[in-house]
C-alpha cells in the first residue's frame, strides 16, 4: 500500500469509463417522454380532450384525429396526453407517501430497535393481510369516489412494502463498524441516521420506489377502472379503459386498447428500470 | 489526576441468553501523556476493555467496576455528558478504517462533521482539518477533503482516522490496533506519525495490539491481558529485563529471533483459553510450566512488584528463573 500511494495520481472518476446502458437510458427516455407529455399537454394535445362531437363517433385514425376518436367523438389523442397527468399524478403521489413514511419508519425502528420496532413491524405484517385494492374500497366506500381517498388508502397499503425493505437494509447498516465510529465520535441519533444510514439506504431506496411505481399505477388504474377513482369523463387511463369496453364489442376497441397500452408502456418502463438499478447496485460501493 | 482510571473492570455479554464474562479484573491507569500498551492474543479481551473506556459496548452488557476519565466515573455519565465526553475528551482511531468509514461520503464530510456537530464554524473547522491532515503526512489535503474512501490507499485511509481522531483535540485516545489491517511499511508509517502527535499535544493514549514488539517501542507502559485478567503492566523498557509473569516470559520467547533463528518456532503449549472458561485458580495455570497446587486452587491478585504489576503467587521466586527461551519441555 505504501508504494502504491507514492504517485499520487488523480484516479479518473469511474462513471466516465462505464458503457452507456441501454434498459437504463431507453426506460428513463420514455418516463422523461410521459412526464414532459404531463407538463405540455396543452401545447402537444391537437384538440381539447372534453369537445365531444357526436357527428363523429368511434373513428378510426385519420388526419383529423391521428388516433381516431372515442364513442363522445372526442380525440382519443388529446384523451391520451391528457390523462398522462392523472395516471402519473397518482401513483407518484401514493409512492412519495409511502416512501416518505416507510423510510421514517423503517430507520427509527432499525435504530431503536426494542418495543418500537416490534409495533412497527407487527403493524405491518397487519397491514399486509389487506390486499391494496380492498383497502381502496374500504376507503372509497367510507369517503366517496375520486383522487384522494384511494390515494391515500394506497399510500398506506404500500408504506409497508417499502418500510420492510428498507428497515431490513438500514438495520444492516446500523451494525457496521462506521456507525459505531460515528456514536464514539459523539455526532448525535439524528445526524447518523440522516446523513449516514439514510444516505447509505437512498439506492435501494430509488430501486424500490421504481419498482413500486409501477404497481402503485395499476392499482390506481384498477381503481379508477372500477369506478371508484377519478370519474368520467376526466381523462385518465383506467377511466378510458373502463368506458371503451362499450365499444369493443361494436368493433370499436381502439379506446380501451390505446389507454390499456399506455399503461403497459408505464409500468414495463419502470419495472425495467427499477430492476436494473437494482442489479446495478448490488456492484456498487459497499462496506 | 490520572486521565483515566479502571478499577476492577469486568464486562459480561449477552450470549444465546445468559451472560458470559468476557472480562474479568482490569486495574490500569494512565497519566497524562503516557502511553499504555495493552497487549494480549486474541480474546484476551483487549478490544473489550478498550471499548468499555468509550460505552461501546454491545446492547446487553453488563458492566462492572468503575471507570474514571479525569476523576468522572464513565458509566455514571448521563447522555449528554457522555456525548461531551465523546466529542470533546477522547477520540478513537479503530483497526479496519475501511470499515470505520462511510463509504458513501467525502473524506471532508468525515473529518468536518465532528467539529460542525461541536458547533464549529465551517472555515475554521475546514482550516484545522487540512492543518491536521497535514501533520499526520497526507499529500494534497485540499483535494482529498473530496476525495472517497475508496479513492485513498489503506495507510492513506488510516491516517485520515487519525486525522480524524486528532482533529477534535482529545485529551485521551484509544487506539484499537490501529495498524494491524495495514502492512508493514504503513505500519511504521502510522505508529510514527501517531507516537509523534502524542508527544507533541502530550495526548494519553492507550494503544491495543496483540504485536508486543511494536507496543514496547513506542509505549511508556505495556499492561499484559490473559483471559480477560490484567496479568502483568510493567514499564515498557523494563518488559525484557526484567520477566516476571510466566504469560509474559512465554510470549517473549515465541517470537522468532532474527539473529539466531531457531528451526522450530517456541510456542506456549495448549491453547489460549477464553475469558468465560477460567476456573477457580490463576487463569493460566493450565498452560504455565510453574504452576503449584495453590495456582490451580486460588487467584492471584494483583499487586505491585519492583516498578510495575504482576498478578502471579510466585513472581518473587521466579524472578531469575523465568528466561528468554521457551518453557521447559514446552514445545512439541
Amino acid at each position: 500500500m505504501a508504494t502504491l500511494e507514492a504517485p499520487l495520481v488523480a484516479t479518473p472518476a469511474p462513471r466516465s469509463r462505464r458503457r452507456p446502458d441501454w434498459v437504463v437510458l431507453s426506460t428513463g427516455t420514455v418516463i422523461a417522454l410521459l412526464v414532459l407529455m404531463a407538463v405540455f399537454a396543452p401545447l402537444l394535445a391537437p384538440d381539447n380532450p372534453d369537445y365531444a362531437n357526436i357527428l363523429a363517433t368511434n373513428q378510426g385514425p385519420s388526419a383529423a384525429h391521428l388516433l381516431g376518436t372515442d364513442s363522445f367523438g372526442r380525440d382519443l389523442l388529446s384523451r391520451l396526453i391528457y390523462g398522462v397527468r392523472l395516471s402519473l399524478l397518482g401513483p407518484a403521489l401514493i409512492i412519495l407517501i409511502a416512501t416518505l413514511v416507510g423510510t421514517v419508519l423503517a430507520i427509527l425502528s432499525a435504530w431503536y430497535g426494542g418495543w418500537f420496532d416490534r409495533v412497527v413491524s407487527r403493524a405491518a405484517d397487519i397491514l399486509f393481510a389487506f390486499p391494496g385494492l380492498i383497502f381502496a374500497m374500504l376507503a372509497v366506500a367510507m369517503f366517496g369516489p375520486g383522487l384522494v381517498a384511494p390515494v391515500v388508502a394506497l399510500s398506506i397499503s404500500y408504506t409497508p412494502y417499502l418500510m420492510r425493505v428498507i428497515r431490513a437494509e438500514a438495520l444492516r447498516q446500523r451494525n457496521l463498524p462506521y456507525v459505531a465510529a460515528c456514536y464514539v465520535g459523539g455526532l448525535s441519533v439524528r445526524t447518523i441516521c440522516t446523513r449516514h444510514i439514510l444516505r447509505n439506504v437512498m439506492p435501494l431506496l430509488v430501486v424500490q420506489a421504481a419498482l413500486s411505481f409501477g404497481y402503485a399505477l395499476v392499482d390506481l388504474a384498477a381503481v379508477s377502472y372500477l369506478g371508484l377513482g377519478v370519474q368520467p369523463p376526466t381523462p385518465e387511463w383506467g377511466v378510458m379503459v373502463s368506458t371503451g369496453q362499450s365499444a369493443i364489442l361494436a368493433g370499436h376497441p381502439q379506446e380501451s386498447l390505446l389507454a390499456g397500452l399506455m399503461i403497459v408502456i408505464t409500468v414495463v418502463a419502470f419495472n425495467l428500470l427499477g430492476d436494473r438499478l437494482a442489479s446495478r447496485q448490488k456492484g456498487t460501493v459497499r462496506p | 489526576m490520572n486521565v483515566l482510571e479502571i478499577n476492577h473492570l469486568a464486562v459480561e455479554l449477552p450470549v444465546e441468553g445468559a451472560l458470559r464474562r468476557v472480562l474479568h479484573d482490569v486495574t490500569l491507569s494512565i497519566g497524562p501523556g503516557e502511553a499504555v500498551g495493552l497487549v494480549g492474543e486474541s480474546g484476551a479481551g483487549k478490544s473489550m476493555a478498550s471499548r468499555a473506556v468509550i460505552r461501546l459496548l454491545p446492547a446487553g452488557a453488563a458492566v462492572h467496576g468503575d471507570i474514571r476519565y479525569s476523576g468522572d466515573s464513565v458509566l455514571a455519565m448521563d447522555r449528554a455528558a457522555l456525548r461531551h465526553f465523546r466529542t470533546h475528551d477522547v477520540a478513537m482511531v479503530f483497526q479496519d478504517p475501511r470499515a470505520h468509514i462511510n463509504p458513501v461520503r467525502t473524506i471532508g464530510d468525515f473529518l468536518l462533521e465532528a467539529l460542525l456537530e461541536r458547533g464549529e464554524r465551517r472555515d475554521d473547522a475546514r482550516a484545522a482539518v487540512i492543518a491536521v491532515l497535514a501533520a499526520v503526512g497526507v499529500s494534497e489535503p485540499e483535494r482529498r477533503l473530496r476525495q472517497f474512501p475508496h479513492e485513498l490507499s489503506g495507510g492513506l485511509l488510516q491516517r485520515v482516522m487519525i486525522a480524524a481522531a486528532l482533529a477534535v483535540s482529545p485529551t485521551l485516545l484509544l487506539a484499537d490496533e490501529p495498524t494491524t489491517a495495514l502492512d508493514v511499511t504503513t505500519q511504521s508509517d502510522v505508529m510514527v506519525i501517531l507516537d509523534a502527535r502524542r508527544r507533541e499535544r502530550g495526548l494519553a493514549m492507550l494503544f491495543v495490539t496483540h504485536d508486543l514488539e511494536l507496543a514496547a517501542a513506542v509505549c511508556d507502559r505495556i499492561a499484559v491481558l490473559y483471559a480477560g485478567f490484567l496479568v502483568e503492566d510493567a514499564p515498557a523498557g523494563d518488559l525484557h529485563r526484567n520477566l516476571r509473569h510466566p504469560y509474559t516470559a512465554g510470549l517473549l520467547a515465541s517470537r522468532p529471533d532474527p539473529v539466531a533463528p531457531r528451526p522450530r518456532l517456541a510456542a506456549i503449549p495448549g491453547r489460549p483459553l477464553s475469558a468465560f472458561e477460567v476456573g477457580a485458580g490463576c487463569a493460566f495455570a493450565p498452560r504455565c510450566a510453574f504452576a503449584v497446587e495453590r495456582c490451580h486452587l486460588e487467584r492471584p491478585e494483583l499487586r505491585v512488584l519492583d516498578a510495575g504489576r504482576v498478578a502471579c503467587h510466585r513472581a518473587e521466586e521466579l524472578a531469575g528463573q523465568l528466561a528468554l527461551s521457551p518453557t521447559p519441555g514446552g514445545s512439541e
